[in-house]
């Protein structure tokens, strides 16, 4: 049966700012306005691999690049012309309740907070840490307790990388696992990235707002959350630095605030001529007024593209993705 | 032999009448308990929820200037149309600036700020209307449009001035304009209609957020479930009731209706997302698909509960309508299903209502969802039910996900809505048993 709107599913990061745009593009064009579907990245992005024709998506949103075996469960469902759009970045950000301490990170801090096993005195032991003040004796004596995104959320792979891998390297305690392991760069890496279980990071497999309710109820908890949950919510949360710097869109366009990721959709190109309306939605959501720095959309979070002009391109010319 | 007078209380006796006692008094706590928690749910929900049914606007006159709006000067709408919302927001911007001078407020607040405190919706109400009435442009308009989300839950006390002080997102300075504005007569809280025939909105404006799009989604889905399970479910438990044989079969069937009543509803969604989206090749995110898969998560709901009713008719009737030569129909549809039907329906609505509260099916055939355009019953190109919706739980749902503290008080006012529906459902119950139910 026919379909006339577009029909969008994919990452909870990137819903909303897909649907600031649906909205705005029902109201200001003859088509109706998009449906967009949340539900993750990953049942996106296999929603988006079904096949191609009405009743498959149009286009999948992903907190994260597509990954090599989606694309050939694609291929192997016949989407082979897929368009990839970056549309901004989306910064990680560290908060606690506006009424608690405040704190000015390094990723090492989070790194012998968190592990499951940090360097001390050259050796590697299970994490003793349990008061913030033994982590850095700059900090307050407040019980460890931090609410990180479960493993389903993209968003979790970011803090691994980002903050707990980079601060097993700042720390030195990479080199000390390497060579205890007999030099194996990758498991060493791996062996970083190990979270504590004992209780002091808790997982968190619902949205921020979880996250947010946690943090109300205890006082001593600090929590990972997108700037653009932080920005709508400044009256009960206070941010912290991380290496020093204040996470605001422009620190981490400028790449002064460490801790961000891209932000994806991709296009089925075989429904561009079957769906009106999909191309001018997919040039609408890349364009200056909306994705740009004064945008709707950086106005509620997205870091906007620094390279939004070429996004603009690979969008209005349909570039496909390179079969790798 | 003694006999003990039975006036007197024998240590037997005491035990029995303390275990009775003790008994009563668990049962009595048993219901405190459970009333306890429906009262701090129905507190806690109407608590945050009530506020979503009143909302605050302004009343801002507007200049409409020619050069902006529409510079061809020949009113083509096609034209007009490529001024888009943004454009029409720094209109507005100026209309409520030049409203605040006009009452000799005094403000430090820039014209980007003021504006600010306008809902981001009322860009598009403006220019609906100007599209619908393209010789106002060169006049002004006084419209009521919607304050902004954190200007709304000033007035409903949700945000305060030490809030404000700390958003982002409003300043006291914006908080005490508004105020200043209210005593003014200007900007005012009416009951908010657009919270039942709205659709859902973005992020960015809670404040316009509605149920419609929702509240027609289930509706459609109950006509379907309706439609489908009712005479189905019916005819299941007369056929199994009355016609089927004893035998190992029926034994069977038996078994496995009771069974699909206890499965997850989650896998009829699964079974809703293989066999009607993807062999059937339904629209996804649309009533019909919805409306099936609940209709097959009901169908053993209703039909144990209509067995029941028609096995509580009792036999003698069935013999005396045979006895004086009725068929089997006859002695069926004349007297049985009659008497068995306030049984029936109450079976069939307890169904509805658990088919209008259920969320998890909807999230595999793409209900949870995003949808603004107001789904049609039937159109030549998606066919009957088949344009995209949502419905109530989905709606409660996706608004608790939200980043906006103004979508609490949408999602509380949703489950009011929908508590509503059911209560309205269940009294429906109560009468039509009281009406027609007959006791031997």
């Amino acid at each position: 049966m026919a379909r006339d709107n577009v029909q969008v599913a994919g990452s909870s990061t990137v819903l909303p700012y897909a649907s600031i745009v649906a909205e705005l593009f029902g109201e200001n064009f003859d088509y109706p306005t998009p449906v967009v579907e949340s539900g993750g990245s990953s049942a996106g992005l296999k929603r988006f691999c079904e096949g191609v024709g009405e009743n498959t998506i149009d286009i999948a949103n992903a907190s994260r690049q597509i990954k090599d075996s989606e694309l050939a469960a694609c291929a192997d469902a016949g989407v082979t012309d897929i368009v990839e759009v970056r549309i901004g970045y989306d910064g990680i950000v560290f908060a606690s309740g506006i009424d608690g301490n405040h704190f000015a990170f390094t990723p090492a801090d989070w790194y012998n907070a968190l592990a499951a096993q940090i360097v001390v005195d050259g050796a590697l032991v299970a994490n003793p840490n349990t008061t913030w003040d033994q982590v850095n004796p700059a900090f307050p004596a407040q019980p460890i307790q931090a609410f990180i995104p479960g493993t389903k959320h993209g968003t979790r792979e970011v803090f691994e990388e980002k903050v707990i891998l980079a601060g097993c390297e700042e720390a030195g305690a990479l080199e000390v696992i390497a060579a205890a392991n007999g030099g194996d760069e990758k498991a060493a890496e791996a062996t970083c990235m190990i979270i504590r279980t004992d209780g002091r990071s808790v997982d968190v497999d619902g949205d921020y707002t979880e996250t947010l309710a946690r943090i109300q109820a205890d006082a001593n908890g600090i929590g990972v959350f997108g700037l653009a949950f932080y920005e709508n919510n400044t009256d009960k949360l206070q941010v912290a630095t991380m290496s020093g710097v204040v996470p605001t869109t422009d620190s981490i366009a400028s790449g002064d605030y460490p801790v961000s990721r891209p932000l994806y959709f991709y296009i089925k190109a075989a429904h561009l001529d079957l769906i009106p309306g999909l191309q001018d939605f997919a040039d609408f959501f890349v364009s200056d007024d909306i994705a740009g720095p004064d945008g709707p959309l950086a106005e509620y979070g997205l870091v906007s593209d620094p390279e939004l002009a070429e996004v603009q391109a690979t969008v209005t010319d349909a570039v496909l993705m390179s079969a790798n | 032999m003694t006999h003990k007078s039975l006036l007197k209380v024998d240590a037997r006796t005491k035990k029995r009448n303390a275990a009775e006692k003790r008994f009563k008094t668990y049962g009595f706590a048993a219901i405190i308990v459970s009333m306890l928690a429906l009262v701090t749910l129905l507190t806690s929900v109407i608590g945050t929820g009530a506020s979503a049914f009143k909302q605050t606007y302004a009343t801002v006159t507007v200049q409409l200037p020619e050069d902006k709006l529409d510079k061809s000067g020949v009113r083509d709408i096609d034209v007009m149309k490529k001024v888009t919302t943004i454009g029409y927001a720094k209109i507005l911007n100026q209309g409520l600036t030049d409203t605040v001078a006009a009452t000799g407020i005094a403000t430090e607040l820039s014209t980007k700020d003021i504006g600010g405190m306008l809902s981001k919706e009322a860009a598009a109400t403006i220019r609906d209307h100007i599209l619908a009435n393209p010789d106002l442009i060169g006049q002004e308009v006084t419209l009521d449009l919607l304050m902004n989300g954190r200007t709304d839950g000033y007035f409903k006390g949700r945000v305060t001035m030490e809030s404000a002080a700390l958003d982002s997102n409003t300043s006291p300075e914006e908080l005490a304009l508004a105020q200043a504005l209210a005593d003014a007569d200007i900007v005012h809280t009416k009951f908010n209609w657009a919270f039942l025939t709205n659709p859902d909105a973005s992020d960015q404006r809670p404040e316009a957020a509605g149920l419609g799009v929702a509240i027609l989604g289930s509706l459609y889905m109950m006509i379907i479930v309706l439609v489908v399970s009712l005479p189905i479910g019916v005819a299941a438990s007369i056929y199994l009731e009355e016609f089927a044989p004893k035998n190992r079969w029926t034994d069977l069937i038996e078994v496995n209706i009771s069974n699909l009543a206890a499965v997850p509803s989650i896998v009829y969604g699964i079974l809703g997302l293989a066999i009607f989206i993807n062999f059937m090749e339904f629209n996804q995110s649309s009533p019909l698909v919805g409306g099936l898969v609940l209709s097959l998560m009901t169908l053993p709901r209703i039909i144990i509960p209509a067995r029941a009713a028609l096995k509580s008719v009792p036999p003698s009737i069935r013999d005396a309508a045979l006895g004086v030569g009725a068929s089997k129909m006859q002695s069926l549809f004349h007297h049985v299903l009659p008497l068995a039907a306030p049984g029936i329906l109450t079976g069939v609505i307890i169904g509805l209502g658990q088919a209008l509260g259920e969320t998890a099916p909807l999230l595999l055939i793409g209900m949870v969802a995003f949808v603004r355009e107001y789904p049609a019953a039937y159109t030549p190109d998606a066919g009957l039910f088949g344009e995209a919706s949502t419905a109530l739980p989905v709606q409660v749902f996706n608004w608790t996900q939200r980043a906006d503290p103004g979508f609490v008080e949408r999602a509380s006012g949703a489950i009011i809505t929908l508590l509503i529906f059911l209560l309205i459902m269940n009294a429906v119950t109560i009468f039509l048993r009281r009406k027609f139910e007959r006791r031997w």
